[in-house]
């Protein structure tokens, strides 16, 4: 089936078995492999990604759903400036040590982030909680989100 | 995994998803936020030859329909978490929301997809079996009618839909004056299935709990509505309702031994969460 989308602000027609599931379209496709794959049933979050601003599993949505919608992954976002200020807060903390995660976090934190205000730490962890950091132990994680959500209230 | 292989086509709405259905039968199933159906497929328990993406018709309103509020079939868990219609007229379901699965999970999944499904341990089930809700259904064949959601729910993910009917929406009674809502659940941890969850409600009128309602998700092979506590604690002051229904909590509720617990554990947990849920709704 044909479809038409926009990842990380490029076009982009391509023709799709309907089973293919975005994230493998991402990765196998376009070699957008920043974006991982881990139990391809919605648990572990590692494939999380942006789709028309919100935090999407991409192993539970088809590239034929996406059709006509706007994908960012964590390509596009390490390209973004909106973003300068996560990315160097995950540094700082050292809140990834494998990064097989991180393109998950980065995309639950970045939604997060544009909910605003100031949720405390048991908020933060209630929303990235649908993504597994088998390294960190989320301490570092939650320090990073925590300081940027400070810094930009 | 993958999924396997099926076609897929795109309904520009809901007849045409109606008929959709009708012609292609047994084999197709209806795509919705696919967040429990696409699991499904990716673990190939399920081998449908056809989805018809009902992703795009509409359905996706919440809006107050003559005295209840009605939800459409296609609203997602995360519009329902964030409604203001939702938390000031049925505020159960504002409740409950946040327990649903993860907020990537809530931002694609649906309250039509989840009733449909009808997995015992969900908590849309529970709160339209809790509330007295009905459900819209409709087929190409006979157009459409209102169910109650004590006669849709039948069996383990098994409902009172007919193969080529579609969830159109789902009408909330709203809240009655001092009625208050909840709906707790453990966990083992954020957005895991239920241990036991419940959604309760009832009415305070001078002092005394009136029209208890109270449907148990996690313990049975459907959302299951505690008749005989929701009984004893009629009339009562709330710290005797609270115990009176704990004690007759048993005489409604059979869980299964499974291998994460035993029947009896899940039967004691239920009973502290509908007493806790009681004793802080009537507080």
């Amino acid at each position: 089936m044909k479809i038409s989308i926009s990842v990380n602000g490029e076009h982009v027609a391509m023709d799709v078995a309907p089973r293919m599931h975005l994230i493998d379209m991402l990765r196998d496709r376009l070699d957008l492999t920043g974006s991982h794959v881990g139990c391809e049933h919605g648990v572990c979050g590692a494939c999380t990604i942006l789709l028309d601003g919100v935090a999407v599993r991409g192993c539970l949505v088809l590239a034929v759903q996406a059709d006509g919608c706007a994908v960012l992954t964590v390509e596009g976002m390490a390209q973004d400036a909106r973003f300068d200020d996560l990315r160097a807060a995950f540094v700082a903390h050292n809140a990834l040590q494998c990064g097989y995660c991180t393109p998950g976090m980065l995309a639950v934190a970045a939604e997060l982030l544009d909910a605003g205000g100031t949720p405390d730490r048991e908020a933060i962890r209630a929303h990235m909680s649908g993504n597994y950091c088998r390294c960190t132990g989320y301490q570092a994680i939650i320090d990073a989100v925590e300081t940027v959500m400070k810094a930009r209230a | 995994m993958k999924a396997p292989a099926f076609d897929y086509v795109r309904a520009k709405d809901a007849a045409e998803a109606q008929a959709l259905l009708a012609r292609h039968g047994d084999g197709a199933r209806l795509l919705a936020g696919g967040q429990s159906l696409l699991a499904t497929l990716n673990l190939r328990l399920s081998e449908p030859a056809i989805l018809i993406d009902i992703g795009r018709i509409g359905l996706d309103a919440i809006e107050m329909r003559r005295d209840a509020l009605h939800i459409g079939a296609l609203v997602t868990h995360a519009a329902i978490a964030r409604s203001a219609l939702v938390a000031q007229h049925v505020p159960l379901l504002a409740d409950a929301a946040p327990h649903i699965a993860h907020a990537a999970i809530r931002n694609r999944g649906t309250i039509g997809g989840s009733l449909g499904l009808a997995d015992p341990a969900a908590e849309w089930p529970a709160c339209a079996l809790a509330l007295g809700a009905t459900l819209i259904l409709s087929s190409s064949a006979r157009g459409e009618r209102r169910l109650a959601a004590g006669d849709f729910f039948q069996g383990l993910y098994q409902t009172a839909m007919a193969p080529d009917e579609m969830i159109l929406g789902v009408d909330f009674p709203v809240l009655a004056p001092d009625e208050r809502q909840a709906c707790p659940e453990l966990t083992r941890r954020h957005g895991d299935y239920a241990i036991v969850g419940v959604a309760c409600a009832l009415r305070l009128v001078a002092g005394r709990v009136r029209g208890l309602r109270a449907a148990f998700f996690g313990v049975g092979p459907t959302p299951m509505l505690a008749r005989e506590a929701m009984a004893a604690a009629e009339g009562e002051t709330p710290a005797e309702a609270a115990r009176a229904a704990t004690n007759a909590l048993p005489r409604d509720l059979d869980p299964p031994d499974d291998p994460s617990m035993d029947a009896a554990t899940r039967l004691h947990l239920a009973q502290v969460l509908l007493r806790r849920a009681i004793t802080r709704l009537a507080a």
